[in-house]
């Protein structure tokens, strides 16, 4: 089994998603090639980044301003050939991975795995569905696999001890369907969201952005956590889109999750319930949260969050 | 300028699935079902275009079993115009249904596509892709705005850094995210109209597309449950939790 992983990166660096999805890749137990496609200097260290993942095989490196945003025609254009080569594509469940792969396995004419959680067999594999609160185990008999990798769900390939060769190679560079118009990043000195090792996520119960940040920030601080959000918090625009936690924002899974004023929707429980402690703040006793919870606190947030922080 | 916008009849959003005892899958029977959340914001969308004068008709289709009839109602009280019902008793994968959207693409030549991002019942996240790669045109994923301008429309996407704005050449397929818009609730007297509106109803076979799953369901399982906790009585009784978990700076 030849297996194609496509690399999410930034800044020149690999992102943790892209070696979680490497060691998936690892487990359907044959080559590993990393594709790497992006634009200029960040491309190529992101290619000799992957050059060092324990486990690859060989890196190849798409070097075209028309692949610089990832836009999902180009980079399906790139990959569709490719695969005469490869048995898999392995792309990370990112928003990145979410575009493209669908459309690459319809361009193949194959029925993607969404989200696989684990690896059974070369062809067989579980993934969450109706919001992860039921497992579905699958076989995939399609001529080519294509598949997205929960990155929470595997373990990162170590970075370095590999030393892979770095080939170009070129594509059919822009499609002329689509193009990039701007982006608002939400930079921040904080742990990314989806690799923290402890996030701090708050509710609707958070009233507003100015309370929000309050009541959160400081806790996240002393704990350097990423932070978190419900939906409800999202929406009502105390803090970005990007911060959402849930069946429809990102997964996350930290050693330390610490839920405070969310109720525990089936929708937000499906975005961290794989968290190793779960630490719940809520007034209400029969919040469904507490049902997930290792430790509850019935109380209000804006008296027990702030003593908390400060008796940390 | 015509929208279609594909519609999915799945679990209501408010009901707590539960796996069936063979592990064969969930159990719906006498559970309630709705229309797919993204899609109702998917419709909504259709509708302002077209109250905003940039669309003309919106057509709604769904695949699936003679009751996703109720959810092409649900969309036209909502304002679309007509509907095509695609009737199988079968699973269809995205694919297959990509395949379906493809040939009514084709009859009904729209300048939008706007599908959900994701269907809630099997959590995909593949359709709308999969319908832009096999008509070989643009895509503007997860959606937060979708702006006409000429013959191009500007999506900005919810992506995992922030936010993202492509332009896409039209006809162009668009998935919906959450924060698109907030849906409508029908009228009663839109409700009665959307009664009197044409569902034309066709098969798989009929567009020549083979539904047999591509993928083979082995189980389906609960997933691992958590241990019971604690509750603790006081701010400090969980400082020393927390303490003892070793993360703090
Ligand atoms: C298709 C779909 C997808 C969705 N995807 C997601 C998703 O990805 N992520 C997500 O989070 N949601 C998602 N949702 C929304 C989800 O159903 C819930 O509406 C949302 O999670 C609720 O957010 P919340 O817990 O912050 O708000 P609420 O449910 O309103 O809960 C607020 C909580 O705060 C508590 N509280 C209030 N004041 C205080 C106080 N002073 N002190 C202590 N506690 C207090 C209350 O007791 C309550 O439990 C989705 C919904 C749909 C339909
Ligand atoms: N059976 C179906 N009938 C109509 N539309 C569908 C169907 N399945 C999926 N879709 C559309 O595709 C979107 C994504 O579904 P999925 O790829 O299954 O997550 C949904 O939100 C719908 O807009």
């Amino acid at each position: 089994m030849k297996a194609l992983v496509l690399a999410e990166h930034g800044g020149g660096a690999l992102k943790d998603s892209t070696l979680s999805t490497i060691t998936a890749a690892t487990q359907l137990g044959g080559d590993v090639t990393v594709l790497v496609a992006g634009s200029g200097a960040e491309a190529q260290q992101a290619a000799d980044a992957a050059a060092q993942v324990a486990g690859v095989a060989r890196v190849l490196l798409a070097d075209d301003a028309a692949y610089g945003q990832m836009l999902a025609e180009n980079v399906a254009a790139l990959i569709v050939p490719l695969m005469d080569s490869h048995d898999a594509l392995l792309c990370p469940a990112t928003s990145n991975g979410k575009n493209i792969a669908p459309r690459v396995a319809a361009l193949l004419d194959v029925m993607q795995v969404s989200d696989v959680l684990s690896i059974e067999g070369e062809r067989t594999f579980t993934r969450p569905i109706y919001a992860g609160n039921a497992i579905a185990t699958v076989e995939s008999a399609e001529a080519k696999l294509v598949l997205t990798v929960r990155g929470t769900s595997f373990a990162k390939a170590e970075a370095a001890g590999g030393s892979a060769p770095v080939e170009p190679v070129g594509g059919s560079g822009d499609a002329g369907l689509s193009r990039f118009v701007g982006c608002e990043d939400s930079a921040s000195d904080r742990p990314e969201l989806t690799s923290a090792g402890v996030v701090v996520s708050g509710g609707r119960a958070l009233k507003d952005a100015e309370t929000f940040e309050a009541i959160i920030t400081p806790l996240a601080d002393k704990l350097h956590a990423a932070i978190g959000a419900s939906r409800a918090a999202v929406d009502a625009g105390y803090i970005g889109n990007d911060h959402q936690v849930g069946q429809t924002g990102k997964i996350v899974a930290p050693e330390v999750y610490i839920a405070v004023g969310i109720s525990g929707a089936i929708q937000h429980l499906a975005g961290m319930k794989d968290s190793k402690i779960i630490i719940a703040i809520n007034k209400d006793p029969d919040a469904p949260i507490f049902q997930v919870a290792d430790v509850g606190l019935v109380a209000d947030i804006f008296e027990a969050v702030p003593e908390l922080t400060s008796k940390l | 300028m015509k929208i279609l916008v594909p519609v999915k009849r799945v679990i209501d959003y408010n009901v707590r699935p539960r796996v069936k005892a063979d592990g064969s899958g969930v159990d719906l029977a006498n559970v309630k079902m709705s229309m797919n959340p993204f899609d109702e914001i998917a419709v909504e969308q259709a509708v302002r275009l077209k109250e905003a004068g940039q669309a003309e008709e919106i057509v709604v289709v769904s695949v699936g079993p003679a009751k996703a009839a109720d959810t092409l109602r649900s969309a036209m009280a909502m304002g679309a115009d007509r509907a095509v019902l695609v009737q199988t008793e079968e699973t269809v994968e995205p694919l297959a249904v990509a395949k379906i959207l493809k040939a009514v693409f084709e009859a009904e030549q729209p300048g939008l596509v706007i599908l959900g991002k994701q269907a809630i019942d099997d959590d995909c996240n593949q359709t709308g892709q999969m319908l832009a790669a096999l008509t070989g045109r643009p895509q503007g994923t997860f959606a937060s705005k979708v702006e006409i301008a000429g013959d191009s429309v500007n999506v900005t996407r919810e992506v995992d850094g922030g936010l993202e704005t492509i332009a896409l050449t039209m006809p162009a397929i668009v998935t919906a995210d959450l924060r698109l818009n907030e849906p409508r609730y029908a009228s009663l007297p839109n409700i009665m109209k959307a009664k009197k509106k044409p569902i034309d109803t066709k098969t798989p076979e009929d567009f020549g597309v083979d539904v047999t799953p591509r993928l083979k369901v082995l189980k389906v399982s609960e997933p691992a449950g958590r241990a019971a906790g604690v509750l603790v009585g006081s701010v400090d009784e969980l400082v020393a939790k927390i303490k003892d978990m070793g993360v703090v700076a």
